[in-house]
This record gives structure tokens, sequence and C-alpha cells, in this order.
């Protein structure tokens, strides 16, 4: 049995375990689950240790027949793309739980329903990066809306249950797409090479150019609204002011990053072709993504609907990396995809810390925090730090990647993308202005500063953050075989850069 | 001298057993007392049912494929099909034996001093479990017969019980009996069509049997009218049975008027009898003449699909609400029509399969939702029932999961495999029309979701109530089935494979 299957038993088995603890030890459940998900984090210790670094291929294989009848198999295995997506899941897993340990007791359901619904979530987040069968991937990435959905709409604020069907609506509508593509490469596949749904025997299908162009549009739909790309976002802002901080993390961190990890490991390896003749569309979008995501940003009143509209923004980045189609821009969204990871489960963190103690997401209401709450203040500082990518923080890395990997093939792109940057610095420095900074605003005098379980929450994000900020080349060396090999799989060669100037 | 044709008993077994056990439940209802005949007639029917599959179990292992003249084909989508409406039958008398949904006297006018008098009496009439087997051994009859013939007699022999069991409700009596008028006057003139169509085909190829007609299709290059007006007409009485549009309009009065069990088994046996005979008529009867009935079910089935899903989003009450969905799936079912192949047969007999359990379960805990009244149907009186019997709205809302097609349910397996074949074959616009009807009616099923969790209980009058014993083990039954084959679903899969062929 591979690690990887390991790995996601591991929560499920938790979900058992949280049935049988005796009703009315509330405490008991929060621990038991976290426990549950840091034996989970070890292990994906472990994991990351085992990883033989250099080689590209895809490492803790385990293939076993599912639905033997499709060619349909429980296949898993990792590159260094999944297995730093995988590792960021597992931390963030029992970061989340320990910082949001009241947030199941307002919910609809008990609290021992949250943490099922969260452990099944791990499970899934864990099996939708390893899975190598497009099948499996299928029915995890769908499957996986159910707990999110529940979870907004049991555990949410205000207008949870509308805002839960928007996302449900929305994901499903974009995953039926996909179905209907996965169907089609599968009819195709049957024909050629018989009955698989094996990403790297897919890879092989001669498919005609317009057939081939429909298929890669049904999968990148699907991932455009996952991953939000303009103007198939809508459904974000809306579903992140409604959810509790830890599902937003998991949302935002976690999920939609399936959305761009999709496009690495499906759009472009199955159908290169297809994405040659879209990528200047989609590099169009994601242009627009990070500015109009930055602008909305700027306006922003509701300090979560801030951070949703900076994730487009920021998704936008990682689309525009992904699709400049060089193995610099592919490993810096790869990183991106990471650091945004982190940076946004530090804003959602501590936005809903503030939020909780002062009774309000409004930014307006917020003011003078630094005075009051030192250490709260300075927690959201430096995410928000983060998320404009100052230099020395982990973000400007990835977005330094992203830019130079564009540059090469498409420095207009580049050029364009940069001012993204100079808004980022105005909506976050805006933020900090009103929320931390100037005179305290009534009403926030007596707020009390983070105890020490929120303290060790956040401290390991903040550390990691600041850690890959300095030092990135432990993931840049995962990342770097596992892009360069998807690209050449893909037939694009790196531009040369042009010497002599 | 005439000699007797020679009919194989043996193979038509299991439609002579379900046959004679209805005629015992007839002597049943005419001499046994009237308290204790409930159980008597449960435990008859259930038997009948149990003793056909058993022997159905045989007949798969026979040789000799044809029986009666060939007139009906003993071949793998047969036994697939009665071997699944034998199942889910099982089930459905599981349901019906809780007696106190049906009419104490069913002669007695609605509102009249004699039916007041046969409730007070606790007199229960029990004639809907011989009517249910005779409606069943039509079932049986109408997937495996090959000539025009014995498929008409099949189609009434199926019919005409259901239309007496659509009126049988006890309360809210003038709406069944309503929904039992239209439902006969609707489905008399549907037969009417099927036999018109019947004779034009005879007209046309010379020919009642299914093989006949495709033989004649192929060789005959002269005048398709005939042919054409005869598969119209035979399609519009088979259309009908299966609930597509344009001639859906029958479906959601009658789902909501018929005691809640009955619908539940016309919902689930009906279609996928009705389903089995279209797909062996279109298969083995109008093969060859494909291109010229495509475009037309093609459109159908888009309609049939849009329809029903567009419709659905504005119903409030539940079995109106199912009823329109079931409409959407014989729109998916068609695409299978359109495969024209293997794999969209054996889409179709998994797909038949998983719909008629996760159907009946759903149809199973609308029995329960009650008031003092009666059974509650109205949608907006269901809102916060998840937070009053979370069991209950659990195991509803795995089963419209399973309607919307949602991955690790047996829906979204159904759906896959479906429409696998059907691209198989290039039907790339049903397919693509058929996911995103798939999104629509995602919508309506996950509304329905939303009212039962996401929202607190406005009417206090609305409960749960605990089911008998026997409801119990179906609901559960199909609850078990539907994320057992969601999530292994090889186990039924192979079968359907191994099943999906038929013999001219």
């Amino acid at each position: 049995m591979s690690i990887l299957t390991v790995l996601e038993l591991i929560p499920l088995l938790g979900v058992a375990g949280l049935f049988v603890i005796p009703k009315g030890s509330t405490n008991l459940v929060k621990q038991f689950a976290i426990f549950i998900s840091a034996i989970d984090l070890v292990i994906s210790i472990l994991m990351v240790v085992r990883f033989k670094r250099g080689i590209s291929a895809m490492q803790f294989v385990e293939s076993r027949n599912w639905i033997s009848n499709f060619g349909i198999k429980y296949a898993v295995g990792i590159d260094g793309i999944a297995l730093v997506l995988i590792l960021m899941t597992t931390v963030l897993v029992p970061i989340v739980l320990l910082a949001g340990w009241n947030e199941s007791e307002n919910g609809r359901w008990s609290p021992r329903v949250y943490y099922a619904l969260i452990l099944t979530l791990e499970t899934m987040m864990v099996g939708v990066f390893a899975a190598t069968d497009v099948f499996l991937f299928y029915v995890i990435f769908e499957a996986m809306l159910i707990p999110v959905y529940f979870l907004i709409g049991g555990y949410g604020r205000g207008e949870r249950a509308a805002a839960a069907m928007k996302f449900l609506l929305y994901s499903l509508l974009g995953g039926l797409l996909m179905l209907a593509a996965v169907i089609g490469t599968y009819v195709i596949a049957t024909n050629q090479i018989g009955s698989t749904f094996d990403v790297k025997a897919l890879s092989t299908l001669h498919i005609d150019s317009a057939t081939e162009n429909m298929l890669f549009l049904g999968f990148f739909v699907a991932f455009a609204i996952k991953a939000p790309l303009w103007p198939l976002h809508t459904w974000l802002p809306t579903a992140a002011k409604s959810a509790t901080p830890a599902t937003s993390v998991l949302l935002l961190g976690v999920l939609d990053k399936v959305g761009t990890y999709g496009m690495i490991r499906f759009c472009i390896t199955l159908f290169p072709h297809a994405a040659h003749t879209f990528t200047p569309a989609i590099i169009v979008l994601s242009l627009i993504s990070i500015l109009y995501g930055a602008f909305l940003a700027i306006g922003q009143r509701d300090i979560n609907g801030l951070i949703a509209f900076t994730s487009i923004s920021h998704f936008g980045f990682i689309t525009l990396g992904i699709f400049a189609m060089t193995s610099q821009g592919l490993t810096g969204a790869s990183l991106y995809m990471v650091n945004h990871g982190f940076s946004t489960a530090a804003l959602f963190l501590v936005a809903g810390w503030m939020a909780s103690r002062r009774g309000s997401t409004k930014i307006e209401d917020f003011g003078g925090l630094q005075r009051v709450t030192p250490v709260m203040a300075w927690a959201f500082f430096l995410a928000g730090m983060s998320a404009l990518a100052l230099p020395g923080l982990s973000s400007f890395v990835s977005e330094f990647l992203v830019l130079v990997g564009t540059f090469t093939r498409y420095p207009l792109a580049a050029i364009l993308g940069t001012t993204g940057i100079v808004l980022a610095a105005l909506y976050v420095l805006l933020t900090v202005q009103r929320s931390l900074h100037g005179p305290t605003t009534p009403g926030n005098e007596s707020l009390t500063d983070l105890n020490l379980r929120e303290k060790i929450a956040i401290a390991p994000v903040i550390a990691i953050l600041i850690i890959f900020g300095f030092f990135p080349k432990p993931i840049t060396d995962v990342l770097n075989p596992a892009s360069h090999e998807v690209m050449t799989h893909a037939g694009f060669v790196d531009p040369l850069p042009k010497a002599g100037k | 001298m005439l000699t007797a044709p020679h009919l194989t008993y043996s193979l038509l077994a299991p439609i002579l057993i379900v046959l004679g056990g209805a005629l015992i439940g007839v002597l049943v209802e005419a001499v046994i007392k009237k308290g204790s005949r409930a159980a008597i007639q449960t435990t008859i029917a259930l038997g009948t049912l149990f003793l056909a599959f058993v022997y159905l179990l045989k007949v798969h292992t026979q040789t000799s494929r044809t029986a009666a003249v060939a007139s009906v084909a003993i071949d793998g989508v047969g036994i697939f099909i009665q071997g699944t409406i034998l199942i889910l039958s099982f089930i459905a008398v599981l349901y019906i034996a809780d007696t106190d949904n049906f009419a104490a006297q069913a002669s007695a006018v609605p509102g009249s001093d004699e039916e007041r008098v046969a409730i007070q009496a606790g007199k229960q009439q029990t004639e809907v479990f011989p009517l249910t087997l005779f409606a069943v051994s039509g079932m049986l009859l109408f997937p495996i017969a090959t000539d025009l013939i014995t498929l008409f007699v099949a189609l009434e022999v199926l019919s005409l019980p259901l239309y007496l069991m659509a009126g049988l409700s006890r309360r809210r009596r003038l709406l069944s009996q309503e929904a039992a008028l239209k439902y006969f006057l609707l489905g008399a003139f549907s037969s009417a069509f099927f036999l018109f169509g019947a004779a034009f085909l005879y007209g046309y190829s010379g020919s009642i049997t299914l093989d006949g007609i495709a033989t004649a299709i192929s060789t005959n290059t002269s005048n398709d009218v005939f042919l054409l007006i005869g598969i119209a007409f035979l399609s519009v009485g088979l259309l009908f049975k299966i609930g597509a549009v344009p001639f859906h309009s029958w479906t959601p009065d009658v789902y909501q008027g018929a005691p809640t069990p009955i619908t539940g088994f016309m919902a689930a046996c009906t279609k996928i009898a009705a389903m089995g005979a279209t797909l062996r008529i279109f298969y083995v009867g109008f093969g060859p003449a494909q291109w010229q009935w495509k475009p037309i079910i093609l459109t159908i089935a888009i309609l049939t699909m849009v329809v029903g899903g567009v419709a659905a989003i504005a119903q409030r009450d539940v079995k109106r609400m199912l009823a329109f969905s079931s409409i959407a799936h014989a729109g998916f079912l068609l695409a299978a029509v359109l495969a024209l192949n293997g794999d969209g047969l054996k889409g179709a007999l998994f797909y038949l399969a998983t719909y008629g359990f996760t159907t009946l379960g759903a149809f199973g805990v609308i029995t329960l939702v009650r008031d003092s009244s009666g059974e509650v149907s109205d949608l907006n009186r269901w809102v916060g029932l998840g937070k009053k019997s979370p069991l209950a709205a659990s195991v509803f809302t795995l089963f419209l999961l399973s309607f919307a097609g949602i991955p690790l349910t047996s829906g979204f397996i159904a759906k896959f495999s479906l429409f696998t074949g059907a691209y198989e074959t290039g039907n790339t616009v049903v397919v693509v029309v058929g996911v995103l009807t798939s999104a629509i009616t995602a919508f309506f099923y996950l509304r329905v979701v939303v009212m039962l969790f996401f929202s607190d209980p406005k009417n206090s009058s609305v409960s749960v109530v605990i089911p008998s014993i026997m409801t119990r083990t179906a609901i559960a039954i199909c609850a078990i089935v539907t994320i057992v084959l969601g999530v292994a679903p090889s186990l039924l899969l192979n079968t359907a494979q191994s099943f999906a062929t038929f013999i001219r």
C-alpha cells in the first residue's frame, strides 16, 4: 500500500473514530480530530523525506482495479508539484482546526459533524492531488463539493445557505462539462489504446484538433471555475464571506488549487496542442483577473471580501505562470500555489479572529489595533505583506518567478502583470492603515490579543512565509524536475535568454 | 389434425408463477376473513415474487432461448430486466404492505357514508396485492415479447391494474381518482396509437415479429411511408409509458394523486419494463431504419431532458417534482436508444436498475413524512425536517444526490456509463445536453437539501413517523444499494455487461 493511500485512509478512520466518542464530550472530539490531522501531518513529512529529488517520474505509485469494466483504476502517485500541494494540505488542516477551535459551536449541527466533514475533506484533498487516474480525479473533484457545501451551509455566517448553493451549482456545472470531456477522452482512448483513464497513457493519444479543442475547453472551464478566473469567479466572494475562517482557508487555500493543479496535470498534459491554441486567450483572461481582482479588492469594505478578491488577482498570476509555457513560469506558479495557500491562511485566520472579537467584518470597524492587540496586528501585517509579495516573504519569490517565466515568452503580459503588484501594494497598505494604525476606533479599546492557542496556530504559518521567503530552494528543487517534465512532455521548449542585452 | 404449439413452459415459469400468485390472491380476497387478509396477501405476494426470481435464475442457465413459438425471447437483456423488476417489485410490496395508505373500500364514493362505515369498521380491502402481481406479470412479459401482438397484450396486462391502483389512495381520494381516470383515458389513447402503429408495420412488412420487420426494412427499398407511420405511432405508445415529452403530461398528476407506494412502484417498475421493451423494439426491430428515426428520437430525448429539468424547478410538491425528475431521467435513458451499441445497452441496464432502487427509496421516505391528516408532500412543509429527523432527511438527501448524479452514488456511474455508450456512436449532442440538464436537475434536488437542512422548521405539525419494519427494510436496502453501487459498481456492471445482448 502506498503511503499516499495511508494519508487518505487515516482521516477516514478518524471520522469513524469521531462517532465512537460519547455524546457531550465536545473537547474530546476536537482534540481527537486535531490528533488525527497531526498524525497525517507526520506521515506526510515522512513521505517528503522519502521522496526522491531530481526525478520527474511519479513516485509512491499504487494501482488497483476499481471498475474493471471501464478500465478505471484506483491509481495514485505524485511528482514534485503534487507533493508540495499535499504537504500544504496536511500542514493547513491541523492549523485551521486549532485556529478555529470554537467555530464548530455556532453551527446548525454538532461539532462532531463539523470535524467529520473537515476530516472527510482532508481525505479527498489528498486524494485529488494524488490521483493519476482521470476518473478517480473526477470522482474526488466532484465529491469534495459535498463536504464543503455542508461546511458553508451548516456552519457559516450570514446568507450561508445561498452562498453554499451558489458555490455548489457553479462547481457542478463546471464539473459536468468536464464529465463530458472525460467521456470524450475515454471513448477516443478506447478506440486507440483500449479502455484506460491513466493520465500517462491518455497523454499519448492522437486527437484531431477540433475535438481536442472541445475536450480541452471541457476541462479548462471546470478548472477555471474552481480556481476562479474572471469571468467565472462570482461564486467566490459570496462563499468567502459566508464560510467560517477555517472553511475559507481550505476552500481558497487548497480546494481552489485543485483547479490550477488540474490545468497543469490535465489541460496541458493531455491536450498540449489545444493548450497552445488557447494560450493567448487564457493569458488575457489571467491579466484581466489580476487587474480586476486587484481593483475590486481596493474597493472592498468587507475584510473577507477583500481577501477573496486578492485571491482572484493571485489566481490570475498562477494561471499566467502556468500558461506562459515555460518551466520557470510553471515552477513559479506551483510555488505560488503553496505560498498563496499559506498567506491566505494567515489572512483568513487573523481576519477571523479580528472579526470574532469585534463582531464585525467591516474594515472600517477596525482601526488602531496595533496599540490594542499588537500580536494580532503584527500577524495581520505580515500576512498582508506576504499578500503584496514583499521581498523576503515567500510570495515574492513565486511572483518573481512567474513574471520572469512569462517575460521570456510574453513580455507585454509580464509588464501588464507587474502593475498587479503595484495595485496589491495599494489594497494591502490601505487595509493595513485603516485597520491597524491610526486612532483607535471607538469600541475597539477593550479587544483582547491572541491567546496561546491562536498564537500556536498562526506561528507556523508566519514561520513558513518567512523561511521560504529567504530560502525557497528546498521547494523549487522539488518542483523543477516536475515542471520541466510537464513542459517537455507538452512539447514546449523554454525560450533562450536573449544574450547581450 | 392440429398440433398444439410448443410453449416451453419452463422458460415462461417466472411469468406463470406471478400470474398464479395473483390468482391465489384473488381467491384469498374472496374466501379469507377480512382481519387476516393483509398478512396473508403480503406473504403470498412476497413469496410469489421470490419464487419467480428463483425460477428466473434457473431459466438463465437454460439453452433454449425463444419460447411460445418465438413470440418471446429469453435473452440477456430480457432476463436482466425481468430480474430487476422482480427485485424492485418485491421492495415495492414491502411498502404496499403498509395498507394504511390505501382506501378501505375502493368502490365507496369519496366522502360517502359507505366509506365512513368501512373505515370505522376497520374493513381493509387488500385487492391491491393481486393487482400488483397482475401488473408485474405484464411487466415481465413486455420486455421479452418479440412480436407486436404479444407486446400489445403485455402492455395492456401491465397497464390495466395500474389504472386501478392509481385510484386507491385512502387520503385525498378525489385527487387520486382523478389521477386514475386521467391515466386510464390517456393510457387507453396511447394503447390505441400503439395498436395503430402495429397495424401499419404489419402492412409494411407482412410480419408481426420484430425480426421480420427488421428483415423487411433491410430488403425493402421502396414505400417507406407505412414504415414511418408505423414507427411513429408505435413509438407514441412506448414514449407515453416511459413518460417522454410531449407524451408526459399525465406523469405529474398521476404521480401526485396515486398512493405513494404505488407511485414508487410505477416510477420504478413500469419505467423499467417500458424501457426494456423500447430498447428491444428499437435495437432489434427498427435498427436497420435508424437513419429515419434517429433525428426524431434525438429531438424527443433533448426535449424530454430539458422540459423535465426545467419544469421540475417550479414544483412545490415533492411528488410532482420527482415526477418531472423522472421525465428528465426518461430523456437520459433515450440516449441509450440512440446509442444502438452494446455499451449503450449496458449503460441502460445499469441505469434502470440503480434508478429503480433510488426511486423506490425516495418514495419510501415520502410515505413517512406525515401530519395528522396523512402524508405531506408539500415541499414548503418539509422545511427544517433535517432538524427533526436527521436520519430520514439524510437518507432522502442520499437519494437526491444519486438522482443528481453526484459521484460516489450509483446515479453517477449510471449516468457515466449511459453517456459513454451514447458518445461512442457519435451522439455528442445528446451527451452535452445531458450533462447540462444534469446541472439544471441538480439545482432543484439541492434546493430540497437546502430546505431540509439549512432552514429552521416553520411548521411543527409535520413529522416523520416511525416506519414499520418492512418499510424500514425496504428503504435500507435502497440506500445501501445506492451507496454500494456508487462505490463498487463493478458488482452490477459486470453482470449488466454480460447480459447486454439481444437475440433475434
